[in-house]
């Protein structure tokens, strides 16, 4: 059966997937409410400027938003009992999977373009724009298939487990990935450690959206993005491919 | 653990094969390698000509099926949940509204197409599931316990759109825990119990192959120790069932005369004498037994 036939169906599991698991509860809160009071949290009493906030801002925005709905839905697919109705359908694993990267990344970029306009209304003046915008669809991408890749094991029903497990993923990444302290500002095991996050690339193109200094060249930051999202992408048909009858049982 | 060890059959088209077991017998596990949702370890299966394991997909393309254990999603339309499965078949728009509508109309869910299936009963859930499953109007249909926990008046409905498909050329594969069901609708029946077939035949030859298990229902007129009977007329088993007696007998003939004379004996009349050969349950629950 055709790739493009494949797409096309990949299309309708995401269109499915905006109808229904967008306004799920565990989506509004692990997407916007924690990150939204992460950063409150952060900026609140501290004398931190919005040209200074930005690139974290836009850092946690995407990653979050992102990475909100993915982990979810094949667990919920599970517990309510529409999984095996759809592996049933002649759609390939991979093509489902797909679906939910693509509603996870349309969710995380629609979402994350409310700061850089709020941003923008507030005086942060974007040099870069192009770059900013093809590194937040990049970014927002590896974070959707990071966040399918999240929900492959354990093959749980219970949505809030893999939430739960998810938010031992996310949230030591936002911690060494350049948001609340640059790169070039971490001593050296540091920074080693903030090189494995996809996130700290996206964080160091945002910077260069604004400053026009980065701590890595745009090239690296664009090509670690895209090498991620593709790793994320083949583990994750891998993994839910071998475990998907330990789901269904 | 092996939950299905060397099976191997064939259905014709247009047949409606039953598939009969208890619970954990491997129908479900069956049903799944043969809709290419598990892989089997062994082995290879034709679905119409297609090889499952190899055109998984092209397959799924032909079939209709339903799960043992599935639902619509509550929290769209029936509608939606129709006009979603269409485009996952890839059926153009104007061909899935046409068939979502008339088959809608024929499962009685037309009035109720926009309201959301979470305020459907098991009954109208099922049917909308029934509804999925023949959207890409398929040739072969996969029916895992359809009618389990339903009320008499969805049973019987999904019962006539069997018959009516079959009818049209349609070849079901239908598992059930309901054996008068399977005697009724099917064409043959395969019995299977833990992994492996047990037998495989028309529900009447099926009741044919066990000797031994024609039985007669007799009530006197007066009480009647069951064990006296049996031991009077030298029967396998006899059983109180109400205010009969049910005695297992080989041959039927010698039994009937021998009740009479055990009546006589007993200064009793026979108000009811009725011979029965065995059900599809009978032999259902005698090769099942033989088996453990």
């Amino acid at each position: 059966m055709s790739m493009q036939k494949q797409l096309r169906r990949s299309v309708v599991i995401a269109k499915k997937d905006v109808w229904i698991y967008y306004s799920k509860g565990p989506v509004i809160v692990f997407g916007l409410l924690f990150p939204l009071f992460l950063l409150l949290a952060f900026t609140i009493g501290r004398n931190v400027t919005i040209d200074e906030l930005f690139p974290g801002l836009m850092g946690m925005a995407v990653f979050f938003t992102s990475t909100a709905v993915g982990p979810a839905i094949l667990p919920w697919e599970a517990r309510s009992r529409t999984l095996e109705r759809l592996v049933c359908l002649p759609v390939a694993v991979w093509a489902i999977l797909f679906g939910d990267v693509f509603a996870s990344f349309a969710f995380g970029l629609a979402i994350s373009i409310v700061p850089l306009i709020v941003s923008v209304a507030m005086g942060v003046e974007v040099e870069h724009l192009l770059v900013l915008g093809v590194g937040m669809v990049l970014a927002a991408f590896c974070f959707a298939t990071l966040s399918i890749l999240l929900s492959a094991y354990p093959p749980t029903d219970v949505p809030a487990t893999v939430m739960m497990l998810s938010s031992m993923v996310r949230f030591p990444l936002v911690f060494i990935s350049g948001i609340f302290v640059p790169v070039e500002g971490l001593p050296d095991w540091a920074r080693a450690v903030s090189s494995i996050s996809p996130l700290t690339y996206f964080t160091d193109l945002a910077r260069y959206s604004t400053t026009g200094e980065s701590f890595y060249s745009i090239h690296i930051d664009l090509a670690v993005l895209a090498l991620y999202a593709t790793l994320f992408l083949l583990v994750s048909v891998r993994l839910h491919e071998r475990y998907l009858p330990e789901r269904l049982s | 653990m092996t939950a299905v060890d060397q099976i191997s059959f064939e259905v014709g088209e247009g047949e409606i094969f039953g598939f009969l077991g208890p619970n954990g017998a491997g129908k479900s596990t069956t049903v799944r390698m043969l809709t290419g949702t598990l892989r089997p370890d062994k082995g290879t299966a034709l679905i119409m000509g297609h090889e499952i394991a190899k055109e998984t997909l092209e397959v799924k393309e032909m079939i209709g099926v339903v799960p043992e254990v599935s639902n619509a999603y509550t929290e769209i339309s029936a509608w939606k949940n129709l006009m979603l499965v269409g485009e996952l078949y890839g059926l153009p728009r104007k061909e899935r509204v046409a068939r979502a509508e008339s088959l809608l109309d024929e499962f009685g869910l037309y009035d109720r197409r926009d309201g959301l299936v979470r305020g459907f009963s098991k009954g109208m859930k099922q049917r909308l599931i029934l509804c999925m499953a023949l959207i890409n109007d398929p040739p072969l249909l996969f029916l895992d316990e359809p009618s389990s926990g339903l009320d008499v008046e969805s049973k019987r409905l999904i019962e006539g759109v069997i018959r009516e498909k079959s009818g049209g050329g349609t070849t079901v594969f239908l598992t059930t825990h309901d054996i008068e069901e399977a005697n009724q609708l099917c064409d043959r029946v395969a019995i299977i119990n833990r992994g492996s077939m047990a037998a495989i035949d028309r529900p009447e030859a099926l009741k044919r192959k066990i000797s031994g298990l024609n039985y007669l229902d007799v009530s006197f007129d007066g009480a009647t120790d069951p064990r006296a009977l049996a031991k009077f007329c030298d029967a396998k088993e006899a059983m109180k069932m109400g205010d009969k007696i049910r005695l297992w007998a080989d041959d039927v003939d010698e039994a009937i005369y021998c009740i009479s004379a055990f009546a006589s004996s007993e200064g009793l009349k026979i108000v009811s004498l009725n011979t029965l050969s065995p059900s599809l349950e009978d032999i259902f629950v005698e090769l099942t037994k033989r088996r453990e």
